[in-house]
């Protein structure tokens, strides 16, 4: 017997990952939550049969979108992180001991429940005495912030489901007001590969460039998700994701990573032209 | 309070029954169940196309219902609390105009606050019937017009006892309702007949909390828009009279301009939603009361928006107020109602129902969720942060007292000539100007054009309203009748 999970990437496209059982299946207000097993993935957490995360590529995803941001601000001290109710995002925030305040939203709490329970090597770091849960839609939260915090990460599903407020102009305004005047804001982007997932790139950053003074668009590779090209937003109120990267300050850190270097900070940012392309179509 | 069993959908079965019966078509529609219109059809869908259909036997017929429709009529008669419904297929607006031609004919008066819908005055100008209005209360401070008070209507019912009938808006498009009970006690007193314009007030017969549906006040007509808040399709709606009313009148001045090809998606939409509406009104209206009354608290927390609510009530001209509307005032932003509209749309990506020079209404409706409502709460936050600007300057009523000069239908048919709208102050209009929505007009044929009248169009075209009614689609000119 072959138990296969799929999910389409696109129109006449899927990926199918060979599961040895299913751990958890099961339904919150927002969302069907599952997780799986499989011999070359490990496990994996779904979203109404959407792939978020794997433990085999998870460390790829949640290095790129803290460690960027972090090794450009010079001390940040309170974080908001919207989303990520996997941990993964927590967990590498937490490496930092500049880091004093993490407040993570997330709008379903079942997720961060499941996730405690059977997903431990990201959800381990969840109950460190500076991180603060709040079970809320995060377009609320942020409406209510002012001037606090330093940086804000938006580890949001796509654009289709219960994230689509978290793709939206008043969003993002919303972040910028609830950043501190030289504070910066990363996002999940997207992926500029197959055309709906590049139409939702191409919307996040249009609302992102009306928003902040900085924005630019940087990349990784990320093997589950659609085509493996996956895209993030560096949006800030006044540092420069390059101009004001200090590599020996993070090396000085000794964070030890798996895919993050600061070489890679740098490269990232290259694009390739068809990307830089539809980004600009935009700007 | 229902006696008849709710549960059915007589038109609904019948088309499912005539589906089932694999009928050869011989008959229109000629796209014959979507088959010769494939475009059209991958379009609309399948099931669409193929429940569009004719009258005939087995699926009854509107113009003279005797089966299925005469069925499903006598059920929303049931759940509404009337005598008699008519489902109509041309809007709230035919169901408006058949209301009034009902009850009056060329030369009889009929009592009316002037902020009606357009649709009323055109009913006036094409039974003849003479308007004698009342002028709606103001509210200064949100630059909207209220209900009408007692006291006025009671002044005018003295002063034109041969009226036949008074015209309520319950409630008004901002959710405004004046006294109906003590109005329909009045009314009745002096023979008139009350017609209730209920096109804002479909949940007003089956939710909590909320203020008196018309027909079960004792109205002699309503008419529902079924497919606002009763969430029909676009252009379905329903006629209510009560006992006093010959049903049998009412349908032939319904056919003397209603389609003898009603649509059977229409028709079946009034059925389905009317069964939804009495099995599980009740808690879909108080879900979205709920919802309004949430996003209210958390526009009045931003500062400078004003969402209104139950606090304006005040007894007479606010009687009571439908707590499922969401209107908010912008005018402490410095940034008139129109401009908060236009920014929701064109930046955030939210469509409102409308705004005005100081006001704008975002429409609740069983189909909300509070995920959506964050949106519009979130954006109206921004739009405050970004764009808030000194209010000076703003112009912010809505209503000027018209002069009327001549009655509506006269003015209609007289010879016109047409002049730039600076130029006409002072001359007789001979058509309507509004701005749409709301479609109250500024002006109506018959009414003399004033300085003040243009001065607010001018004023709601800079600001960006969008304007209609007179001949010239670009609104500069204005048809006035011959010296």
């Amino acid at each position: 017997m072959e138990l296969w999970f799929s999910e389409k990437h696109t129109k006449g496209v899927k990926l199918s990952i060979q599961v040895n059982k299913q751990i958890y299946s099961g339904k919150s207000d927002f969302q069907r939550i599952d997780v799986f097993e499989s011999e070359v993935f490990g496990r994996f957490l779904t979203l109404d049969g959407i792939m978020m995360l794997t433990e085999k590529d998870e460390f790829i995803y949640h290095e790129m979108i803290v460690h960027v941001p972090m090794a450009v601000h010079p001390d940040p001290k309170k974080v908001l992180v919207i989303g990520a109710g996997d941990g993964g995002v927590v967990r590498e925030l937490t490496r930092y001991n500049s880091v004093s305040e993490i407040d993570l939203v997330e709008i379903d709490g079942e997720v961060i429940e499941v996730c405690k329970k059977y997903l431990p090597k990201t959800a381990c770091r969840m109950d460190d005495p500076r991180v603060k849960i709040h079970i809320q839609d995060g377009l609320k939260y942020v409406r209510k912030c002012e001037n606090i915090y330093d940086l804000i990460i938006v580890d949001s599903t796509d654009p289709f489901g219960p994230g689509e407020g978290l793709f939206t102009k008043e969003f993002y305004g919303n972040c910028f007001k609830a950043l501190k005047e030289d504070g910066i804001m990363v996002n999940q982007h997207e992926s500029p590969f197959y055309k709906d997932d590049a139409a939702a790139m191409q919307r996040a950053h249009k609302r992102i460039v009306e928003s902040f003074p900085i924005s630019r668009v940087y990349q990784a590779h990320i093997p589950t998700y659609p085509s493996g090209h996956w895209l993030f937003g560096f949006a800030s109120r006044g540092y420069h994701p390059i101009n004001d990267f200090d590599s020996a300050k993070w090396r000085a850190l000794g964070i030890k990573t798996r895919y993050y270097n600061t070489g890679i900070h740098l490269g990232a940012f290259t694009l390739p032209n068809y990307v830089q392309q539809l980004l600009e179509e935009v700007e | 309070m229902s006696k008849l069993n709710q549960d059915k959908a007589p038109i609904m079965e019948a088309l499912l029954n005539f589906d089932s019966m694999r009928v050869v078509p011989f008959d229109v529609p000629g796209h014959k169940r979507g088959r010769g219109n494939p475009e059209l059809t991958a379009f609309l869908g399948s099931q669409c196309m193929r429940f569009d259909v004719n009258s005939m036997k087995p699926l009854d017929n509107l113009c003279h219902p005797t089966s299925v429709i005469a069925e499903a009529e006598r059920l929303a008669a049931d759940a509404f609390g009337a005598a008699h419904a008519f489902f109509m297929v041309s809007g709230t607006t035919s169901a408006v105009q058949a209301m009034i031609m009902s009850v009056c004919q060329r030369g009889d008066k009929i009592i009316l606050p002037r902020n009606v819908h357009k649709c009323v005055i055109n009913a006036v100008i094409l039974c003849g019937a003479i308007p004698v209005y009342i002028n709606p209360r103001q509210s200064e401070r949100l630059g909207i017009s209220l209900g009408m008070m007692l006291s006025d209507v009671e002044r005018v019912v003295l002063e034109n006892p041969d009226a036949k009938a008074v015209f309520v808006n319950n409630p008004t498009y901002y959710g405004v309702c004046s006294n109906l009970p003590a109005i329909i006690r009045l009314a009745h007193k002096h023979n008139m007949k009350v017609l209730a314009d209920e096109a804002h007030g479909t949940h007003f017969y089956f939710g909590e909390g909320l203020p008196v549906a018309a027909m079960r006040a004792g109205a002699d007509m309503s008419s529902v828009s079924m497919h606002k808040s009763g969430g029909s399709l676009t252009q379905s709606s329903l006629l209510l009279a009560g006992s006093e009313m010959n049903e049998g009148h009412i349908r032939q001045i319904i056919n003397l301009t209603q389609t003898t090809s009603a649509s059977y998606l229409l028709l079946s939409s009034l059925d389905i939603s009317r069964r939804r509406l009495a099995l599980s009104g009740r808690e879909i209206f108080n879900s979205v009361s709920k919802m309004a009354e949430y996003a209210r608290r958390e526009i009045n927390e931003i500062g400078d928006y004003y969402a209104y609510g139950k606090d304006l009530a005040n007894g007479d001209e606010v009687f009571d107020f439908d707590t499922t509307k969401l209107a908010v005032n912008t005018l402490d932003t410095g940034l008139a109602g129109i401009e908060v509209y236009d920014v929701l749309r064109d930046e955030y990506d939210i469509q409102i129902e409308f705004g005005d020079l100081g006001n704008i209404l975002a429409y609740l409706s069983m189909g909300d969720s509070y995920k959506d409502l964050e949106r519009l709460v979130g954006a109206l936050s921004e739009i405050r942060r970004r764009l808030k600007r000194d209010r000076a300057g703003m112009f912010s009523y809505e209503y000027i007292n018209p002069k009327v000069i001549l009655p509506p239908q006269q003015a209609f048919y007289t010879r016109k000539e047409s002049v730039p709208i600076k130029e006409g102050a002072g001359r007789i209009c001979g058509e309507f100007i509004m701005c749409y929505p709301p479609g109250i007009p500024v002006l109506a044929p018959g009414e003399e054009i004033t300085y003040e009248t243009i001065r607010y169009i001018e004023y709601a075209k800079e600001k960006g309203c969008l304007l209609t009614g007179t001949e010239d689609l670009a609104v500069e000119r204005i048809n006035v009748l011959k010296e």
